[in-house]
C-alpha cells in the first residue's frame, strides 16, 4: 500500500494534443480518490499513466516514494479492474484470478490459499471452475475485482469498472467496491463519469476538464463550494442551473425577479455587470409550500411552468428563461462541454413532491438566495466561493475516513489472524 | 417465413448442394470406370472397378504418382509452416504495436496477393537454374511463400485485431513481460486464427500449378498437380483418363476432409481476412 | 499549454530531461520491435516478388534464348513492339478479358443467390450447405479443369449423351474443337470452381447489413425485390466491390484451367499461357519476360480502374480504422 504523488504530470499526443495538462494530485495511502469528468476530458488517461500503460510526457508519478516513470507496468505492483473486465477468456475462473500469483511464480498451496480467500469475499465459490464467456456481467466483474485483490497490490485502480452493468447491479457493485476498499484499506484511483460514483465512493473527488485539473475535494465540497461553472455544473443532478443576472447594488436582476444578496456576497460582485447565478434545484422551492419564517430568507417570483415531471418522492418543474445572447451561447457550450446538449435556456427546479404546481399555468416560486453563487461569465470563476468553509468540509470528511479506517483496523486486528476477517462472508458482518 | 417460402430455401439449398458435389460425383465415378467403360459416355461406371487405383498406387503410374503426393505434402505443409510463423509475429506487430510502415507491409501484403505469379515466374525460372534451385524442393517453398505469406498476413492480423487490447494490458499489470503476455494470453487465444490461417494456406499452396510445372522438371520436386498436369502427356499407358481421375479423387480426399471438419472456421478465416481484415 | 516547458521535476532523477527522452526511446523500442517483428515476412513478400518483377523486366530489354546464350543482346524495348505487334498477344488478351468479364459477371449474380440462399437456409442445413460450397473453393484448379473437361470430351464425357436434344449438340459435337465452346467450357469450369469464394465475401458484406434495416424497409412497406435492390445491395456495395475486384484479378491470371483443357489451342491462350509457353516452353526468356511485365501492367491498370473508377475503399480492407 502506498500513497500515490503527481507532479505536474503531462502528455502531449503525436499531434500535440495535451491529453492531460500540468496534472498535481496527491493520493493519501488508503485514500479512495476518484477521477471524474466529461468524455475526453483526460481522466482516462490519468489512471494509465499511474499504471503504467501510457508514458508520461512529462512530470513525475511517484508511488511508495519511489519515481516510476520508467517503470513497465509489471514492475509498479499496481493492480486494475479494466471497463470490460478483460478477463482471460481461455482461462477459468480460478486460474483467471490466479494469473498474476502464477506470474509471480507463487507455489501451488499459496495460490490456492489466497484464491480461496478472494474467492470467499466476492462469493465465487461456485464458479470457479467455470469459463468467464459463461458468467453474468456482474459475475465477470467480480472476477476482475477478485484478480485484483488477489495480490497484495500497492493500489488499486478502477477504469470505469461499473460502465457495463444495468443500473440495479451498479448500484449493488458500488456498494460492494466501497466496503471492499474500506476493509482492504487500500490505496484506490476510480475513474468514472457517474456522479452518482463519484460522489458516494470518493474521499475525495478530482474534476478533470480538456485536461486541466478543476478542482480536488471531498464530494461535498464539490457540492457545496465549486471552484468555477465547470464544476458546478458537472457536480449534481440535475445539474445546477444558471441564470444571467445583472448587478444593481447588492441585488441581482434575474429573469425570475431580484434577488438581494448578503453583504459577503454583495462585495463579492462588486464591480461586475452581468453575472451568472448558479441555483441547484433544491434551492428552489414552490412559494405555497414554504412556511413564512422561511420566506423571507429568500425571495419569490412568478414565471410559467413549461413541464413538469412528477417521480412519486420528488417532483421537477421546468422554467424556460430568455438569456441575452453572449449568456445563451456560453451556457450552450457548457452544456455542450458537459455531454448534456441542453437545447433552449430553462431553469429546472425541484419542487415538493406534493405541490400542485401544473404544466402551461403561472405559479410562484420561492429561491433560498442564501446558498446560490455568482459566477463570473468570462472566466468561470466562482466569485462567491467560500474557501474556508469547502476546506472545512473537505477536512471533515478525510476525519471520517481516517476514524473508518482505524475503526477496519482495530475489528481486523482481533481475529486469529489478519486476513481472519475475510473468510466471513462480506455481505453481513462489515460495516462501512 | 411461409411454408412455401421455406420449401423454396429449403429447394434452393439442395440445388446448392449438386451444383458443388456434381463435378466431384463425376470424377469420382469415373475413376471407378473401368478402362473399357471410360468411353461409354456414361455417366456412371456399368462396373465399379478398382484398377485405376491400382495404376497409381501400386502399380504402372505409382512411381509417378507417389513421389508426387510426397512433394506435394512436404512443400506445402513446410511452405505453411513458414508462412503461418512469420506471418503470426507480422500480424501480430501490425495489430498492436504503433510504428511507421505498417500500411507499407498491408499494402504489400495485398500487392503480392493480386500478383499475377507468372511473371514471376519467368525470372526465377532463369534464376533458379543459375543458382541451382530449379526442380528442388526450396525451388518451390520459396516461391510457394508468396503465395502463402500475404494471406497468412491478413487473416492474422484480422484474427489478433479481434483479441481485445485491454487483455494484454491486463496481462501486463498483472505483472507480465511482454513476452509471458503474448506467450500466456496472445497465443492461447490467437491458437484458432493460427490454425484456420494455415488451412487457408494449405489450400492455396496445394492448389498450385504454375509453379509446379514452372519450376521443376522430374519427380525430383514436382508436385501432384503438376504431375496430373502433366499426366496426359506422358504415354504410359493408352489413355490417361483413369489414371488422372483416380490421382484427383485422391488429392481431392485431404481437402474435402479439412473441409468438413473445419468448414465454420475456414469461412470464418476467409471472410474476415477479405473483408474485415 | 506548451510542453516545451517542462517543470523542473526532471532534474531529480537525472540531469538532462529525462521524461522526454524515455518516451522517445520507448517509442523507438516500440518501431524497432514492429520492425523485428514484421520485417522477415515483408522481406520474404519483396524477395519473391519485387525482386523477380524487377528483374523480369531487366531480362525484357534483352533478347535472349536460353538455348542460345552466346546470342543475348541488349535491345531496349524491342521485346515490347514484337510482341504488342503481333496478333497472338492481342487474341491472347482478347480471350483472358472476355473470360474475365465473363466468368466474374456470372460469378457475381451467382454468388449472390448463393450467399441469399445461406443466408435464408435453415440453421439445421447450413452446416451442410456451407460445407458443400467450400467444397469447389478447395479442390485443386487442375482436377476441377480435369473434370470438367473429361465430363465435355468426345470419347469419355457424358454430356453429348446426356443434352444430345439440345439442337447443335450430337454425339460427335467437339467442344475442345473452336474457340467459342472450348471457352465456355472453361468458363463453365472456372465459374463452378470461384463463385463459392465470390459468394462467401458477398455473404461476409450481407451480414453486415443490419436486420433492422430490413424490418424497417419492410415495415415502410417495401417489396422483396425493392428491399434487396434499395436497402440490401446499397449497404453491401462496399463488399461486393472488393470481391468484384479480387475475383477480376484472380480470373485475369487464368492459367491452369487452360493448360488441361485446351492447351491453348484453337485460339484459347490467355495473357498468363502466352507467357508460360515464351518461357518455359519455347525458352524465349527476353519476350517471355516482355509478356510478363506486361501482364503484371494489366493487372495494375485493373486495379487502379477499380480503385480510382469504382472508388473501391480499400482502406475498409486494411483494416484501418
Amino acid at each position: 500500500m502506498a500513497a500515490i504523488e503527481m507532479k505536474n504530470i503531462i502528455k502531449t499526443y503525436d499531434d500535440g494534443f495535451p491529453a492531460v495538462n500540468d496534472v498535481s494530485l496527491d493520493i493519501a495511502d488508503g485514500e479512495f480518490m476518484i477521477l471524474v469528468g466529461p468524455s475526453g476530458c483526460g481522466k482516462s488517461t490519468l489512471l494509465r499513466m499511474i499504471v503504467g500503460l501510457e508514458d508520461i510526457t512529462s512530470g513525475d508519478m511517484i508511488i511508495g516514494g519511489k519515481r516510476v516513470n520508467d517503470k513497465a507496468p509489471r514492475e509498479r505492483n499496481l493492480s486494475m479492474v479494466f471497463q470490460n473486465y478483460a478477463l482471460y477468456p481461455h482461462l477459468t475462473v480460478y486460474e483467471n484470478i490466479a494469473f498474476p500469483l502464477r506470474l509471480a511464480k507463487m507455489d501451488d498451496q499459496e495460490v490456492e490459499r489466497r484464491v480461496q480467500e478472494a474467492s470467499d469475499v466476492l462469493e465465487l465459490h461456485e464458479h470457479l471452475d467455470r469459463k468467464p464467456a459463461n458468467l453474468s456481467g456482474g459475475q465477470r466483474q467480480r472476477v476482475a475485482m477478485g484478480r485484483a485483490i488477489v495480490r497484495q497490490a500497492e493500489a488499486f485502480l478502477f477504469d470505469e469498472p461499473l460502465s457495463n452493468l444495468d443500473a440495479k447491479l451498479r448500484g449493488q457493485m458500488r456498494t460492494e467496491i466501497s466496503r471492499l476498499q474500506r476493509r482492504l484499506g487500500i490505496t484506490t484511483v476510480y475513474v468514472t463519469h457517474d456522479q452518482t460514483e463519484a460522489m458516494t465512493l470518493g474521499d475525495r473527488v478530482a474534476v478533470l476538464r480538456k485536461g486541466l485539473l478543476q478542482q480536488v475535494a471531498s464530494p461535498r465540497e464539490l457540492y457545496e463550494q465549486p471552484v468555477n461553472l465547470f464544476v458546478a455544473g458537472f457536480i449534481g443532478s440535475p445539474p445546477m442551473n444558471f441564470l444571467p443576472a445583472t448587478v444593481n447594488g447588492s441585488t441581482l436582476e434575474t429573469p425570475f425577479g431580484e434577488v438581494t444578496l448578503d453583504d459577503e456576497k454583495a462585495r463579492a460582485v462588486a464591480g461586475k455587470d452581468l453575472v451568472l447565478m448558479g441555483v441547484r434545484p433544491e434551492y428552489f422551492e414552490d412559494a405555497s409550500l414554504v412556511e413564512d419564517s422561511k420566506r423571507n430568507l429568500g425571495s419569490t417570483f412568478t414565471a410559467r411552468v413549461d413541464v413538469t415531471e412528477w417521480l412519486g418522492d420528488s417532483q421537477y418543474a421546468y422554467i424556460p428563461f430568455d438569456a441575452p445572447k453572449e449568456v445563451e451561447d456560453q451556457l450552450k457550450e457548457l452544456s455542450r462541454e458537459l455531454d448534456s446538449d441542453q437545447l433552449r435556456t430553462q431553469a429546472i427546479v425541484s419542487i415538493d413532491s406534493t405541490s400542485r404546481i401544473r404544466e402551461g399555468r403561472d405559479a410562484e416560486f420561492w429561491i433560498d438566495t442564501r446558498k446560490v453563487h455568482c459566477f463570473d461569465p468570462a472566466s468561470g470563476d466562482n466569485l462567491t466561493r467560500d474557501a474556508e468553509a469547502g476546506a472545512k468540509l473537505t477536512r471533515e470528511a478525510g476525519e471520517d475516513r481516517e476514524a473508518d479506517l482505524a475503526a477496519n483496523a482495530e475489528r481486523d486486528g482481533h481475529p486469529t489472524s489478519a486476513q481472519g476477517a475475510g473468510t466471513a462472508p462480506a455481505g453481513g458482518s462489515t460495516r462501512v | 417465413m411461409s411454408r412455401r417460402e421455406k420449401n423454396l430455401w429449403i429447394f434452393g439449398g439442395i440445388l446448392i448442394v449438386i451444383y458443388a458435389l456434381f463435378p466431384i460425383a463425376w470424377i469420382v465415378s469415373l475413376s471407378l470406370k473401368a478402362p473399357s467403360d471410360l468411353s461409354n459416355q456414361q455417366f456412371l461406371p456399368t462396373q465399379v472397378s478398382w484398377e485405376n487405383y491400382e495404376l497409381i498406387l501400386t502399380g504402372g503410374a505409382s512411381d509417378l504418382f507417389l513421389p508426387a503426393l510426397r512433394n506435394s505434402f512436404g512443400i506445402v505443409l513446410i511452405a505453411t509452416a513458414i508462412a503461418c510463423f512469420l506471418a503470426m509475429f507480422a500480424a501480430y506487430a501490425i495489430a498492436r504495436l504503433d510504428f511507421p510502415g505498417k500500411k507499407l507491409i498491408l499494402s504489400t501484403a495485398l500487392a503480392v496477393a493480386i500478383f499475377p505469379v507468372i511473371s514471376i515466374v519467368t525470372p526465377l525460372f532463369n534464376l533458379w537454374r543459375q543458382i541451382g534451385l530449379y526442380d528442388t524442393w526450396p525451388g518451390l517453398i520459396i516461391p510457394y511463400l508468396s503465395l502463402t505469406l500475404p494471406i497468412s498476413i491478413w487473416t492474422l492480423s484480422a484474427f489478433f485485431r479481434e483479441i481485445p487490447w485491454e487483455m494484454e494490458q491486463a496481462a501486463q499489470v498483472d505483472g507480465a513481460t511482454t513476452w509471458q503476455a503474448f506467450r500466456k494470453v496472445i497465443v492461447p487465444l490467437a491458437a484458432p486464427g493460427v490454425f484456420t490461417t494455415a488451412i487457408i494456406a494449405f489450400f492455396i499452396a496445394w492448389n498450385d500449378f504454375v509453379y509446379g510445372i514452372s519450376l521443376t522438371s522430374t519427380n525430383a520436386a514436382r508436385p501432384v498437380p503438376a504431375a496430373l498436369g502433366l499426366f496426359s502427356g506422358a504415354s504410359q499407358f493408352e489413355s490417361p483418363t483413369g489414371g488422372i481421375s483416380a490421382a484427383a479423387v485422391v488429392v481431392t480426399i485431404p481437402v474435402i476432409i479439412l473441409v468438413l471438419l473445419f468448414q465454420r472456421r475456414i469461412v470464418a478465416g476467409l471472410t474476415n481476412g477479405a473483408v474485415k481484415g | 499549454m506548451s510542453t516545451t516547458t517542462l517543470p523542473p521535476a526532471g532534474e531529480k532523477t537525472s540531469p538532462k530531461s529525462a521524461p522526454k527522452r524515455a518516451i522517445s526511446d520507448r517509442a523507438r523500442a516500440e518501431r524497432k520491435l514492429g520492425w523485428m517483428l514484421a520485417g522477415p515476412a515483408f522481406a520474404v513478400m519483396l524477395l519473391v516478388t519485387a525482386y523477380p518483377i524487377l528483374q523480369a523486366f531487366y531480362e525484357s530489354l534483352f533478347d535472349f534464348r536460353l538455348t542460345d546464350p552466346e546470342n543475348r543482346s541488349f535491345t531496349w524495348f524491342s521485346n515490347y513492339y514484337v510482341v504488342l505487334t503481333d496478333r497472338i498477344w492481342w487474341i491472347s488478351l482478347g480471350v483472358t478479358l472476355f473470360i474475365t468479364v465473363v466468368t466474374v459477371a456470372v460469378e457475381l449474380v451467382l454468388g449472390f443467390g448463393l450467399a441469399l440462399v445461406m443466408v435464408k437456409a435453415l440453421s439445421s442445413i447450413r452446416p451442410i450447405i456451407r460445407a458443400a460450397i467450400l467444397i469447389p473453393y478447395a479442390v485443386i484448379t487442375v482436377v476441377s479443369a480435369f473434370a470438367w473437361q473429361f465430363a465435355f470430351s468426345l470419347t469419355s464425357g457424358f454430356v453429348n449423351t446426356w443434352f444430345g436434344w439440345v439442337p447443335g449438340i450430337g454425339a460427335d459435337t467437339d467442344w475442345f474443337g473452336g474457340q467459342w465452346s472450348a471457352l465456355f467450357v472453361v468458363c463453365l469450369a472456372e465459374i463452378w470452381k470461384t463463385t463459392p469464394f465470390i459468394s462467401l465475401l458477398l455473404l461476409a458484406g450481407l451480414a453486415q447489413v443490419p436486420e433492422v434495416l430490413q424490418e424497417a424497409a419492410r415495415v415502410d412497406g417495401a417489396t422483396w425485390w425493392q428491399r434487396l435492390t434499395k436497402v440490401t445491395i446499397p449497404n453491401m456495395k462496399a463488399a461486393i466491390m472488393v470481391a468484384l475486384l479480387f475475383r477480376s484479378l484472380d480470373a485475369f491470371r487464368v492459367f491452369d484451367s487452360i493448360f488441361v483443357m485446351t492447351g491453348g489451342a484453337n485460339n484459347t491462350e490467355t495473357v498468363s499461357f502466352l507467357a508460360y509457353r515464351q518461357t518455359i516452353s519455347r525458352l524465349e526468356i527476353g519476350l517471355g519476360s516482355a509478356v510478363s511485365v506486361l501482364l503484371f501492367l494489366c493487372v495494375v491498370i485493373i486495379c487502379a480502374i477499380f480503385i480510382k473508377g469504382f472508388k473501391v475503399d480499400l482502406s475498409s480492407t486494411t483494416g484501418d480504422k
